[in-house]
């Protein structure tokens, strides 16, 4: 009796000094402790590892578990078909996600839909989509505008060529792809007026061996630096420097792959967006539906400059990449000619980076050599 | 740099290049697959072992230093998939197709599981020889640079043929896979001479993995294979279990597989999906015009499960 007499009387103090304790933090300014682990789910269509689209999101999943105070869950090669709906699913009822984000352009409609309407407590943020009035509320879709670090890459690119020949690798003629492919042309005949840049579509998001033919299949044309928009440049950034060409990277940083002839590259900077997106939702504050941003909004960055570009360049590049940060700069700026010779932009039309139209783009501008068809 | 160019003349040499580069996982695998199929089992499993060799060769050659050691350990795994497969298939009715499938997805996997740290490291990789030396021509010279690999496989190919032929061992394992009360009225093992085929077939696919990882294009990732060792299975059936057949059909897929990047390149870009589809469409093609009315699958082997 004695001996249970004295635990509980321990117990009661400790309860005390902490309900004390608590009392005291709460009435504290900093009083959004109390706010709870909330559980953040993370889907990947391909490895989390792979030097391109899946590891950009994968880092900004490790910026919010080093953050604290949420629980990452991660699911990779995740297919787009109804094998997400189980994984959101699963997340959702066995680990109890509040907020989940399906990284992959094919997840959002019909899986993640169709998941948001039937889960709407739980929040969906998906990468990519376009999200409209439409679709469930608790819904949203956020994206960055890449084509303004694929500009300023276009800009180091074509100081640096010395054939004058551009390579692009792409996976599939969509409107982002296009976009990516128009602004580094873009900005490669920024530098140098005589820029072209042949591109390569292999048909998916990751062939490997078909990328490697392609890097080589450009180099023997007399490309000198190449880029790309699929899924993991690795292959390409590889066989480049094998080759002894230049390159430029997509979605995370390869200059590791390419020591010497990595020019910069395009990243994604999920690492900012997410923890912001993870707070907002633990805040329990609205959802953003649609979110958008490029260089001013810290959505996108550009790699380090690697040891080939020179001085001129780097001033260039900075100059506007300034200008992209501050906002005070429009790639898309009429007069646009497409490659057919047809004007898709008229003179004195900005198509600014919010406009809508940029996103359904159809056609490829003057300088670039290769067809959509 | 414009008189260094070949423009047109790019294309066929570019699918010439290709079909070197692109061929060789296919090849070993197809050599492999037709040693196992000539003894009487399918082993569909070939494309997890081709995986699983890409991994582990990629993996033995960064941690050791040495490439040729990486071949190797993707041959010894290939090898152990090989036997596994045998070992089951040597239990009484079991079907050789459904252990095959299930030795896929389970190669794959567990490929994907242990590859995990080495996707990011750079392993050293295997050295090709210039042939091209002769050339001024920066083009020529790239496209042959021959991997080593790809020469022990063109060796291979009639070396297999001539021992299928010529040697005891070709015999007994010509007769295992043609009528196994043949080969147990002979007093031969049906089982031991099916593991032994089944685990060099593994062998083979394991080194072409390699080839994937360690030369062309070179790294581990999880999409490397994207189906080529099933592909390389339907070859042997397409060269209709000959190795040199099979040696000629690796070079068409490794050329076709070339063509659509290599005309892209050169500025043909209308209708890039109906090139990149060109290997398919080739092999309905040959399928269609080499079949007959008069006799099914010439050269099968008769105890073979897709011809009994």
């Amino acid at each position: 009796m004695t001996s249970a007499f004295k635990l509980s009387r321990r117990v009661l103090l400790q309860g005390s000094a902490a309900l004390g304790a608590t009392t005291l933090l709460a009435g504290l300014p900093f009083g959004s402790a109390q706010a709870k682990d909330i559980a953040v789910g993370f889907i990947y269509v391909g490895p989390r590892d792979d030097f391109g689209y899946n590891q950009a999101h994968a880092q900004g999943a490790a910026a919010l578990k080093k953050l604290g105070g949420f629980k990452v869950l991660e699911e990779e090669n995740v297919p787009e078909t109804v094998a997400v709906e189980k994984t959101m699913e699963s997340m959702i009822n066995l680990d109890g996600a509040a907020l989940v984000f399906p990284t992959s352009f094919g997840y959002y409609n019909p899986h993640m839909v169709k998941l948001a309407k039937k889960y709407d407590k739980v929040r969906f943020l998906h990468c990519g989509g376009l999200w409209s009035d439409k679709d469930p509320a608790n819904a949203g879709s956020y994206f960055g505008y890449i084509d303004e670090a694929q500009y300023l890459s276009g800009i180091v690119a074509g100081y640096t060529s010395k054939t004058g020949k551009l390579g692009f690798i792409a996976a599939k003629p969509i409107p982002q792809v296009l976009r990516n492919i128009n602004a580094f042309t873009l900005g490669a005949r920024l530098a140098n007026p005589n820029v072209t840049t042949q591109v390569i579509f292999t048909g998916d998001w990751s062939m490997p061996v078909k990328e490697a033919e392609a890097t080589n299949g450009l180099i023997n044309q007399g490309v000198d630096v190449v880029t790309c928009h699929v899924d993991s440049p690795k292959v390409i950034a590889e066989t480049a420097e094998k080759r002894g060409i230049m390159v430029c990277g997509y979605h995370v940083d390869q200059s590791k792959l390419a020591p010497k002839g990595y020019l910069t590259g395009a990243e994604w900077n999920w690492e900012a967006l997410y923890p912001k997106l993870a707070k907002s939702a633990q805040g329990g504050e609205k959802i953003p539906n649609l979110v958008r941003g490029g260089l001013k909004e810290g959505v996108v960055k550009t790699s380090a400059y690697g040891p080939l570009v020179e001085e001129k360049a780097r001033k260039h590049a900075d100059d506007i990449k300034a200008k992209l940060t501050a906002g005070s700069y429009v790639i898309f700026k009429g007069p646009i000619k497409d490659n057919k010779g047809g004007t898709v932009i008229a003179a004195g039309t900005d198509r600014g980076q919010t406009d809508i139209e940029l996103e359904k783009m159809n056609y490829l501008v003057e300088g670039v050599l290769g067809a959509i068809a | 740099m414009s008189g260094d160019l070949l423009g047109w003349w790019g294309v066929p040499l570019a699918v010439l290049a290709g079909a070197i580069r692109v061929s060789t996982p296919f090849l070993f695998v197809s050599l492999g697959e037709c040693i196992t199929e000539k003894s009487g089992r399918i082993n569909l499993g070939l494309e997890g072992t081709l995986v699983m060799g890409a991994m582990s060769g990629y993996a033995v050659s960064y941690l050791s230093g040495s490439p040729w050691l990486g071949v190797l350990a993707a041959g010894c795994a290939g090898a152990v998939f090989g036997i596994l497969h045998a070992l089951i298939c040597s239990l009484p009715r079991v079907n050789d197709i459904a252990v095959g499938i299930a030795l896929m997805l389970f190669g794959i996997g567990l490929a994907f599981f242990l590859g995990k740290p080495f996707i990011q490291p750079q392993a050293p990789n295997l050295p090709s020889i210039p042939f091209g030396w002769w050339s001024e021509n920066a083009q020529v010279r790239d496209a042959l640079r021959v991997n080593a690999l790809f020469i022990i496989g063109v060796i291979l190919a009639p070396f297999l043929l001539w021992a299928f032929r010529n040697t005891r061992w070709g015999l007994i394992l010509r007769t295992v896979g043609d009528s196994a009360d043949a080969a147990l009225a002979l007093g031969y093992a049906i089982n031991r001479v099916r593991m032994f085929a089944t685990a060099s077939g593994g062998f083979l696919a394991g080194v072409g993995g390699s080839f994937l990882s360690l030369s062309y294009p070179g790294s581990w990732s999880e999409g490397l294979s994207s189906g080529q060792g099933i592909t390389a299975v339907a070859l042997v059936i397409f060269a209709r279990w000959n190795p040199m057949l099979c040696f000629w059909a690796s070079l068409l897929f490794g050329g076709a597989a070339a063509l659509g990047p290599a005309l892209q390149s050169v500025g043909i870009t209308q209708g890039y999906y109906l090139f990149n589809a060109a290997p398919y469409m080739l092999t309905l093609l040959i399928m269609i015009l080499t079949c007959s009315r008069d006799r099914t699958l010439a050269g099968a082997p008769g105890e073979l499960g897709v011809t009994r």
